[in-house]
């Protein structure tokens, strides 16, 4: 068990570099996604039928073509048509795109929950087209997106593993080295908790942003108010009571 | 862009070794695994409901964990753990396993949904608690919960690529090795894109379909 610790010491820096090649994708997975999301998502909603028609087609693509398909096709076939990019930025695409369609419906179906009468007033305001979206529907629709958005974002991070197979240094293959020199139990103990440490911080991060998106909204307590330390109450009427 | 052409029967070569490895280990860790998943996701859901609270809170804290981290170092591990299992059943189980975190969750929602007036007319009757969850609960919370429960069978079908990281020949394993002993990765790895997309996409509409006949009869 010692010599487990001293290996994991010696394989410190790596696994950091590591965790940040997962987190550098997982980010730039997911700015790539939102902003592909809200594309797709606003497309999808649209009256037009091309434009619904072409979203629908794009979404159903993405997601109905497995993660690791397009991650391949990105790096095994693209290059034989001339189109060579780092395995980052391969990385970063096929995340981007996978998860980018699954966000589309997050979006859609967050906008149509937004209550008919809150369009209607931004209407009757004669808010502008873009107006209506940005300040008063998006805000109320984001607020509801986030814990989906949460979700995709977890499952984002565990998605990253797959960077392995197109050559990419990722925290799994240091944990796979860190196994040659400790045992499996002890190497891939360290790398769940690991992952679960960063699954953990994200969730704690959007979670954040939800109480955020909720006091814009006039609802719940700010994110100062909520994270403030707060010293134990006690309920005299309760305690008499029992 | 200047590239291969599209080569058929170079496509309609690959075709049965892609085949084989959908047959012979995406098809078979899709439906085993979500056997598994199915049937460990309801014992936890019921264990969560019935057991003392520390039980629950562990059960609750290992589930969290298996659900926030990679489904590829679950196999990994597994993998290397018990070096002298095939590996298709490493599979089955890590997959049965991680899915069945996320079927908990369905269930849970599903048990929750059961009106409380069904639990206090079981009471009411004075039915036996075995009864009150076999025959009140889970055939009401069970009609709720098909549905997601297709969707995770789908969510899956598609993850089963990972099964290559530890030397599984599933469909996209078998594709990389043919494109790779071809010198052409074009047609096998689409071909693969192709009947992902032709095996999902009528399926999660069949189950959007099912979901709405559910909700009407309820």
């Amino acid at each position: 068990m010692g010599s487990d610790f001293a290996a994991l010491g010696a394989a410190l820096p790596r696994i950091l570099e590591g965790m940040l090649i997962t987190l550098e994708l997982t980010v730039g997975g997911a700015l790539l996604a939102m902003a592909i999301a809200i594309g797709l998502g606003l497309l999808a909603g649209s009256k037009n039928i091309v434009a619904r028609g072409f979203a629908r087609a794009v979404i159903e693509f993405f997601r109905g073509t497995s993660l690791v398909v397009q991650l391949f096709w990105l790096f095994f076939v693209l290059p034989l048509f001339g189109v060579e990019m780092p395995a980052m930025l391969v990385g970063i695409l096929a995340l981007g795109l996978n998860y980018g369609a699954y966000g589309a419906e997050v979006v859609r179906g967050s906008l149509n929950a937004v209550p008919a009468g809150q369009w209607e007033a931004t209407v009757a305001l004669s808010l502008s087209p873009m107006g209506r979206l940005w300040r008063v529907i998006f805000p109320q629709a984001w607020a509801l997106m986030i814990p989906s958005l949460t979700n995709l974002l977890i499952l984002m991070l565990k998605g990253t593993a797959i960077v392995s197979t197109i050559t990419m240094v990722d925290l799994t293959v240091e944990i796979n080295k860190l196994r040659v020199d400790t045992d499996t139990f002890f190497a891939y103990g360290v790398g769940l908790i690991l992952y679960f440490a960063m699954a953990y911080a994200l969730t704690l991060i959007m979670n954040a942003l939800e109480v955020r998106a909720k006091h814009r909204l006039g609802r719940g307590e700010s994110l100062g108010e909520a994270l403030r330390f707060r010293t134990p109450t006690r309920d005299p009427e309760r305690e008499t009571a029992a | 862009m200047t590239g291969p052409q599209w080569n058929w029967s170079f496509a309609w070569e690959s075709l049965p070794a892609l085949l084989a490895g959908f047959f012979q280990a995406t098809l078979v860790v899709t439906v085993l695994g979500t056997a598994i998943a199915a049937v460990l996701g309801l014992v936890v859901a019921i264990v969560r409901y019935v057991a003392p609270a520390p039980v629950t809170a562990v059960v609750t804290f290992v589930m969290n964990f298996i659900r926030m981290t990679p489904l590829i170092v679950q196999l990994l591990f597994a993998y290397y753990l018990f070096l002298q299992v095939p590996p298709l059943t490493i599979g089955i189980v890590v997959f049965g396993i991680h899915y069945a975190t996320y079927m908990a969750e369905v269930y849970r929602a599903g048990i929750e949904g059961v009106p409380a007036g069904q639990w206090e007319a079981a009471t009411a009757l004075s039915l036996p608690k075995r009864r009150t969850w076999f025959a009140v609960v889970i055939p009401q919370a069970l009609r709720q919960t098909i549905p997601s429960l297709g969707n995770y069978a789908i969510a899956m079908f598609k993850d089963t690529p990972f099964l290559l990281t530890i030397g599984v020949v599933e469909m996209v394993q078998a594709g990389l090795v043919f494109g790779g002993n071809h010198f052409s990765y074009l047609e096998p790895i689409t071909l693969c894109g192709v009947i992902f997309l032709l095996a999902s996409y009528p399926t999660s509409l069949l189950i959007r379909r099912l979901e709405k006949r559910l909700a009407f009869a309820s």
